[in-house]
C-alpha cells in the first residue's frame, strides 16, 4: 500500500503534462484538419518528420530555430496533404499513408548524410528548456505540476482554448465548420470552400510540426528512428473521444497520458505484477478502449473525408 | 462532375491504361529516389548498381528476390482483399508478428509429429494468429463502427510488444540462450528449402496457390461478389439483401489470415525461430504492393516481385554502397504517392457499418 501511495503523487501529474503534449498538439492538428472536412491521417508522418526537423533547426542554428523549421515543415506537409485531397481529390487515406512511410524512410538516410557515422539516431542537440513560472511554481499542489514545464507544453495548454474560441466563436471558425458540415451550403453563401479547407488542413500541419518538435527537443534533445511511437494516431483517437472539440480532446489526452506515467512510475518502482515490456501495450489498449466506449456518441462533421465537387 | 474527376474515373476503368499508370508510378518513384540520393551525397548510379546486383546479380540473389517476394504477395493479397471490401488493413505488420509468434510456438513446442502433419499445423496456427488479430479490428469495426485504420495500428503497436515480450528475458517463449528469440524450430516444422545455393523455400509455391485462391474468391465466388458490393456501395449492398457487418466481419478475418500467413511463412521458412521485429517492414511495403498491384491478385503477384526485387537489393546496396535499406520505404512512399494523384478510387473511400456510404462517391456527382 505504502509502495502505492509513493508512486501516486504530483510529479506523476507533472509527468502526465510532459506525456500528453504531444497527443495534444496532433489531437488539435486533427480537429482543425477535419472540422474543414479533410481527414488526415498523416498527422503521424508530419510529426515525425518535425521531430527531424526540430533537430536539424537546433542543431545548427539554436532550438527556436528548431521549432520554426518543424512547423514550416509541418505547414509544407500540410500543404501537400491539402493539395492531395482537396484539389486533386485523392482518396485521402492512401496518400496520408504515403506521408506515414516516408517519414519513417527518409530520415533514415539524413541523418547519416548529415552526421556522417550516425544512424537511425542523431547527436544530442540542445534542447528548449524549461520554463519556471514565477508565482504559480510557490503554489501548493499547482505549484509542482504546472509550475515548471517546456514551454510547448505551456503553449500545447493555452492553444485549447484559443483554438476553441476560434471554432465555435469566431466567423473564421463558424466558416471552417461549415465547410466541413455542409460544403454545398457553405460555397451557396460565397464562402470558398477550397481555401477554407487548405487553411485547416496547413494549420493542422503546423502544430503538428509544434508537437514533433516538443518530443524531439524539448521531450527528448535528439532524433532516433520512429521516435513518435504512435502518438499521433493516438492524437486522432482524442480527437474522436473529445468529439472533434479542443476541450474533449485535452481530456483524452491527458487520459493517456495519466496512464503512461503511471505505467511508468510503478514500474519503476516495481510494484506491478505484469512484466514491464507488456505494459508498455497499456496506451494502446487503452486507446481502444477509449474508443470503443463512445459508441455511438460522438458524431463528426458529416462531409468529414468526402471531397467537394462543385456541381 | 468537373471534367476532372470524369477523365480520372474514365482513365481508373481501364485495365491497359491502369498497367500503364503502375509502370509510370514505378518509373517516378525510382527517378525521384535517385533525387533524394543526390540530395543526400550519393551516387544513384552506385547505389542502383548495387540494387540490381543484389535483386538479380546471381542465383544466389535471385532466390532472395523471391525469398522477399513471398511475405510480400500474403501481405498484398491482404490489403486487397480488405480495400476490395472499402476498408484499410494498415495492420499487416503487426499480423505478421501475431503470425510469426503462433508458428515459432507450434514450431518448436508440439513434438513427436512427422513433418507431413507437424508443418502444416505451425502453418495453419500461425495464420490463426493473424485470423484473430484480423478480426479484432474487424469486430471493432462491424460492431462498434471504430475506424479500421487507428484500430488496426494500435493494434500493431500491441501485436509488437506482445512479440517482444514473449522472446525477452522472462518471457514464456525466451529461449535459454543470450539473444532475445524464442527456441529454435523442429526441422519437421521447416519449410523445405527449393532452390540449391539459396534460401528460397516452399512458401513460394503456397502463395502462388494463394494467387489463385483470391483471385477465385474475388471474382468467381459468391462472398467475393458479396465483399466487393459491400466495398462499391454499402447502400446498395444492403438493399441488395448483404449484410454489411458480417461481410466486413469476414473481410478482416481473411486480411488478418492472409498477414498471419506471411509471417508464419517468414518464421518457417527463414528464420526458423522469432525475435522482435523479424519482418523489414513487409507489412508497409504491402500497401504499396496492392496498390500498384491495381488490388488485382495479379497485380499484386507482379507489384510483390518488384519490391521482392528492391528489398533483397537493398541488403547489398546498404553494405556496397552506403545507402540505408530505408531507401526501399521511400520508393514505396513514391509509388503511393503517384497512385495516389493519377488514380481515382471511387466507392472505396470507407464503408461504414450503418449501411450509409461513409464517403462513397463524391457529393453531387
Amino acid at each position: 500500500m505504502q509502495a502505492w501511495l509513493k508512486v501516486l503523487n504530483l510529479a506523476i501529474l507533472a509527468s502526465t503534462i510532459q506525456i500528453a503534449t504531444p497527443i495534444i498538439y496532433a489531437a488539435l492538428g486533427s480537429v482543425m484538419s477535419e472540422r474543414g472536412g479533410v481527414i488526415n491521417i498523416g498527422i503521424e508522418g508530419i510529426m515525425l518528420l518535425s521531430c527531424f526537423a526540430a533537430v536539424v533547426g537546433s542543431y545548427f542554428w539554436g532550438p527556436w530555430a528548431g521549432v520554426l523549421l518543424a512547423m514550416a515543415v509541418g505547414g509544407l506537409l500540410g500543404l501537400l496533404h491539402a493539395y492531395l485531397s482537396v484539389t486533386v481529390k485523392a482518396n485521402q487515406i492512401i496518400s496520408a499513408t504515403a506521408i506515414n512511410i516516408v517519414a519513417v524512410g527518409l530520415p533514415n538516410l539524413l541523418v547519416p548524410a548529415i552526421w556522417p557515422g550516425h544512424h537511425a539516431v542523431s547527436p544530442v542537440v540542445p534542447r528548449l528548456a524549461d520554463v519556471r513560472l514565477p508565482i504559480i511554481a510557490d503554489l501548493p499542489v499547482i505549484g509542482p505540476v504546472l509550475g515548471r514545464q517546456n514551454p510547448l507544453a505551456y503553449l500545447a495548454l493555452l492553444l485549447v482554448p484559443v483554438l476553441d474560441f476560434l471554432l465555435f466563436k469566431t466567423r473564421f471558425g463558424l466558416r471552417l465548420r461549415a465547410v466541413g458540415e455542409h460544403p454545398r451550403a457553405a460555397d451557396t453563401v460565397g464562402i470558398s470552400v477550397t481555401r477554407m479547407r487548405y487553411i485547416g488542413v496547413i494549420v493542422g500541419g503546423v502544430l503538428a510540426g509544434i508537437g514533433g518538435a516538443f518530443l524531439s527537443i524539448g521531450y527528448q534533445s535528439q532524433y532516433s528512428a520512429a521516435m513518435t511511437g504512435g502518438r499521433g494516431f493516438m492524437g486522432m483517437a482524442a480527437m474522436i473521444f473529445g468529439n472533434w472539440r479542443p476541450f474533449g480532446a485535452l481530456l483524452a489526452c491527458l487520459l493517456f497520458g495519466f496512464a503512461d506515467a503511471f505505467q511508468a512510475a510503478a514500474q519503476s518502482a516495481s510494484i506491478l505484477p505484469v512484466s514491464p515490456r507488456l505494459l508498455l501495450s497499456l496506451p494502446y489498449i487503452l486507446t481502444l478502449i477509449a474508443l470503443a466506449g463512445l459508441v455511438g456518441k460522438t458524431v463528426g462533421p458529416a462531409a468529414d473525408g468526402k471531397p467537394y465537387e462543385k456541381g | 462532375m468537373t471534367t476532372r474527376s470524369r477523365a480520372r474515373r474514365a482513365v481508373g476503368s481501364s485495365t491497359s491504361v491502369q498497367l500503364l499508370l503502375s509502370m509510370a508510378a514505378v518509373v517516378f518513384a525510382l527517378l525521384a529516389g535517385a533525387l533524394v540520393l543526390v540530395v543526400t551525397g550519393q551516387s544513384p548510379r552506385e547505389a542502383y548498381g548495387a540494387l540490381w546486383q543484389g535483386a538479380f546479380g546471381s542465383r544466389r540473389s535471385i532466390g532472395e528476390t523471391l525469398l522477399s517476394t513471398t511475405p510480400l504477395i500474403f501481405g498484398g493479397l491482404a490489403v486487397t482483399v480488405a480495400f476490395r471490401c472499402g476498408l484499410f488493413n494498415m495492420g499487416v505488420e503487426g499480423q505478421i508478428a501475431m503470425g510469426g509468434l503462433g508458428a515459432a510456438w507450434a514450431g518448436y513446442w508440439i513434438r513427436g509429429l512427422p513433418a507431413c502433419v507437424h508443418l502444416p499445423l505451425a502453418l495453419l496456427i500461425g495464420t490463426a494468429c493473424g485470423t484473430a488479430w484480423g478480426s479484432i479490428a474487424g469486430y471493432l469495426k462491424a460492431r462498434l463502427n471504430m475506424h479500421e485504420v487507428i484500430t488496426t495500428i494500435m493494434l500493431n503497436y500491441i501485436a509488437f510488444n506482445i512479440a517482444g515480450w514473449a522472446v525477452s528475458v522472462g518471457g514464456p517463449m525466451k529461449d535459454a540462450g543470450q539473444l532475445p528469440a524464442s527456441p529454435i524450430i523442429l526441422q519437421t516444422a521447416k519449410l523445405p528449402r527449393i532452390l540449391p545455393g539459396s534460401r528460397l523455400h516452399a512458401g513460394i509455391l503456397i502463395a502462388l496457390v494463394f494467387v489463385a485462391i483470391i483471385w477465385y474468391l474475388l471474382f468467381y465466388s459468391r462472398l467475393g461478389y458479396a465483399i466487393r458490393a459491400v466495398g462499391l456501395s454499402p447502400t446498395a449492398a444492403e438493399y441488395g439483401g448483404i449484410r454489411i457487418a458480417r461481410h466486413i466481419m469476414l473481410t478482416m478475418a481473411i486480411s488478418g489470415s492472409l498477414g498471419g500467413l506471411a509471417g508464419a511463412v517468414e518464421v518457417l521458412g527463414v528464420h526458423y525461430r522469432l525475435f522482435e521485429a523479424f519482418s523489414p517492414g513487409y507489412g508497409w511495403d504491402a500497401i504499396a504492393v496492392a496498390l500498384l498491384g491495381m488490388l488485382h491478385p495479379m497485380g499484386v503477384l507482379l507489384s510483390a516481385l518488384l519490391f521482392g526485387a528492391l528489398r533483397s537489393g537493398s541488403t547489398l546496396m546498404q553494405t556496397v554502397a552506403g545507402v540505408s535499406r530505408d531507401m526501399i520505404l521511400v520508393i514505396s512512399a513514391l509509388v503511393i504517392f503517384f497512385i495516389a494523384l493519377t488514380r481515382s478510387f471511387a466507392g472505396t473511400h470507407g464503408v461504414s457499418p450503418g449501411g450509409k456510404d461513409s464517403a462513397g462517391v463524391a457529393e453531387g456527382s
